[in-house]
């Protein structure tokens, strides 16, 4: 045990350099002002976090987690029967359909942005296409569209990825059981199946949220600064507004908000199990 | 137990290259307990799921009640199956288990409660309806499968090895309570196993099964007294069995020696198979007395009786007697002639050759 222990001490000094101490200094910007360069300047200050409630921030904070919400809802709904296909094919091709849909991830992520960039912008491949059968231009990019759009993208194979997992473990025969007992396809996949695979719907929308309610390299690409959103916010406040006091202010604030939306989720995980439990 | 509930006619599946069920036919009456037997991957299950509607017929054709059952889905069957890993529902409790099949069919609240508690005290878990189902022993798992099937009065009710996983003790209990509950609730059970000795205990009929095809269908006192062939002598019990000529009807000779029997019906100098049950050999002490001569070579003491090896000129015999011979001793061994069971070779309906 001993000798484990002392193992995982590089493991505890690279948390410690590269977890703890960045978002102690995070904290510690929020709550000051003044130079950054200059430590001598800097005093506590709340304004960081008083500018985050100005109606544009706020705004751009609500725009991102509806657009996030949003993406995730239509990754649930794509996702959701694309990973029951998948669990339902013969094991034989199983594999190579997962495949199919998770490709696009080994693919750099800057890369499909990109290349939805060219096939959404103004004189891209798709408005081409359209051009030549002789309907109207699309204009969906820059915009809150091309976001969305490349957010479901993006992020489909992690909602597809988990309720798969789940689906597949359910074992074939307690959905004989439910059709033995008088449950025709319909009554047996929302009593059954749905309940049964809650835990992959519940990871399949955190692994989905997260990143799109604080991505940066997608509204900012797709959406050409038309539709700011908290990423892009905080990536500007660091990069080119250099004022990380209310850069590492909105940080916080979202790091807050992602950890109750958290919370909220795995309560709804573990909800129906312990309604049983505490009946006893 | 007179009409007949379901009928099988030559009934089929196949699997790429394997037959799993290989053209069956056989009628079960109603409130019958029939036991399928077999050895593993002779097809019981798969004979299971095609009566439960989890497994199209390749061929052949299943009967209920006269009506043809082949396309009607597995929910609108009036049958419902115990699984062998019990297939409970582990995201309800025990109550919702039991009742899941009454409120599929929408049946009032207040009748639900009525059977499911019924039931509940029937196979003794009253006070476990709240219960996480995950957390029951093997054994009250077991039962609220059970009371899940029968609360929804079936007509037959399929059970694929119910009791594999439970240890010697709680399944010979529950071999009792399954058979109090068929004879009182009078439903047709037809019940899988591949434990000889529970299909003997439990069943009116045993259908012994092989590689697809059955051997052999009768009482369990059919079954052990007269099996039809090698393959079935040797599945049910132990024996000895043993080639030799029927030399005509009642006279059967093996071993150089001629012995009376009961079997008729051969032609002149048939091969035959012959088996003898190890406690229907007498041992007598003066070899002279003996039909056969032989040697005691091995000597084990089973409980009730002890198993004994008697090597002859030309054998070795299986013998269980509840008195012992020492080994060495020289000793003469006899047969009644109604404990020699001869059977027909060849002619079988084992398809030993194409497997
Ligand atoms: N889904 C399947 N795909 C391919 N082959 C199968 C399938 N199900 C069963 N088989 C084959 O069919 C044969 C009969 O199987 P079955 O499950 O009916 O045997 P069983 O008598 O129930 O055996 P056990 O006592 O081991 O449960 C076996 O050879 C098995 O390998
Ligand atoms: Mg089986």
């Amino acid at each position: 045990m001993q000798r484990r222990g002392r193992i995982a001490y590089p493991y505890t000094v690279w948390m410690v350099i590269f977890i703890v101490v960045p978002l102690f200094l995070i904290l510690f910007y929020s709550f000051t002002e003044g130079d950054i360069h200059n430590i001598k300047d800097l005093r506590f200050s709340l304004n960081g976090y008083k500018k985050v409630l100005e109606p544009i921030y706020l705004k751009v904070i609500g725009d991102s987690f509806l657009l996030a919400g949003i993406s995730t809802l239509i990754c649930l709904i794509i996702g959701y029967p694309v990973a029951m296909i998948i669990a339902n094919t013969d094991a034989k091709y199983r594999n190579l359909l997962l495949t199919l849909f998770i490709v696009p991830i080994w693919m750099n992520f800057l890369l499909r942005t990109y290349a939805w960039m060219s096939l959404l912008s103004p004189n891209g491949f798709l408005n081409r296409v359209l051009m030549w059968l002789g309907l109207p231009k699309l204009e969906i990019m820059p915009g809150k569209g091309a976001v969305l759009l490349g957010m479901v993208y993006n992020f489909l194979p992690f909602m597809i990825l988990p309720i798969y997992t789940v689906l597949s473990k359910i074992d074939k025969s307690v959905i004989e059981a439910a059709h033995d007992l008088g449950g025709n396809n319909v009554v047996t996949f929302m009593r059954i199946i749905l309940p049964l695979s809650v835990p992959g719907i519940v990871s399949g929308i955190t692994m989905v949220f997260l990143p799109a309610v604080s991505t940066f390299v997608i509204s900012g690409l797709l959406g050409g600064g038309k539709a700011p959103l908290i990423g892009d916010l905080i990536e500007q406040q660091f990069l080119s507004s250099r004022n990380w006091h209310f850069g590492s202010a909105l940080s916080i604030i979202l790091m807050i908000m992602i950890l109750i939306s958290m919370a909220i989720m795995s309560r709804i995980d573990k909800s129906e199990p312990e309604e049983e439990r505490r009946k006893i | 137990m007179s009409k007949p509930l379901i009928e099988l006619r030559n009934l089929t599946k196949r699997y790429n290259n394997t037959t799993a069920v290989d053209g069956i036919n056989l009628t079960i009456k109603e409130n019958e307990f029939v036991t399928l037997l077999g050895p593993s991957g002779c097809g019981k299950t798969t004979t299971l799921r095609m009566i439960g509607g989890f497994e199209d017929p390749d061929e052949g054709e299943i009967l209920f009640e006269g009506k043809l059952l082949n396309n009607v889905p597995a929910y609108k069957r009036n049958v419902n199956t115990v699984f062998q890993r019990y297939a409970l529902f582990t995201h309800m409790n025990v109550y919702e288990n039991v009742a899941f099949g009454l409120r599929v069919k929408k049946i009032p609240n207040s009748e639900i409660d009525r059977r499911v508690k019924k039931m509940l005290k029937m196979v003794d878990l009253e006070g476990f309806e709240n219960r996480n189902v995950d957390s029951l022993s093997g054994g009250q798992q077991q039962r609220v499968a059970i009371a899940r099937a029968l609360v929804n009065e079936p007509k037959v009710l399929l059970l694929d090895e119910p009791l594999g996983a439970l240890d010697l003790k709680l399944r010979k209990e529950m071999q009792i309570e399954l058979l109090d509950m068929q004879r009182s609730l009078g439903i047709t059970f037809i019940y899988v196993t591949h434990d000889q000795e529970e299909a003997l205990t439990m069943s009116d009929t045993v259908v012994v099964m092989n590689k697809g095809v059955i051997q052999q269908v009768g009482t369990p006192e059919d079954i052990y007294n007269e099996p039809i062939n090698r393959f079935v002598a040797g599945f049910i019990g132990e024996s000895n069995i043993i080639e030799g000529v029927m030399l005509e009807d009642y006279k059967v000779s093996f071993d150089g020696m001629v012995f009376d029997c009961v079997d008729k019906g051969f032609a002149p100098n048939e091969p035959v198979d012959i088996v003898i049950r190890p406690e229907d050999i007498r041992i007598v002490v003066n070899p002279e007395e003996g039909m056969i001569k032989g040697r005691v070579t091995s000597v084990v003491f089973k409980g009730v009786h002890y198993e004994m090896i008697i090597e002859s000129d030309t054998r070795e015999y299986l013998v269980q007697r509840t008195k012992m011979f020492p080994e060495g001793s020289i000793v003469g061994m006899n047969v009644q002639p109604a404990d020699i069971q001869v059977m027909k070779r060849g002619s079988t309906p084992c398809n030993e050759e194409e497997g």
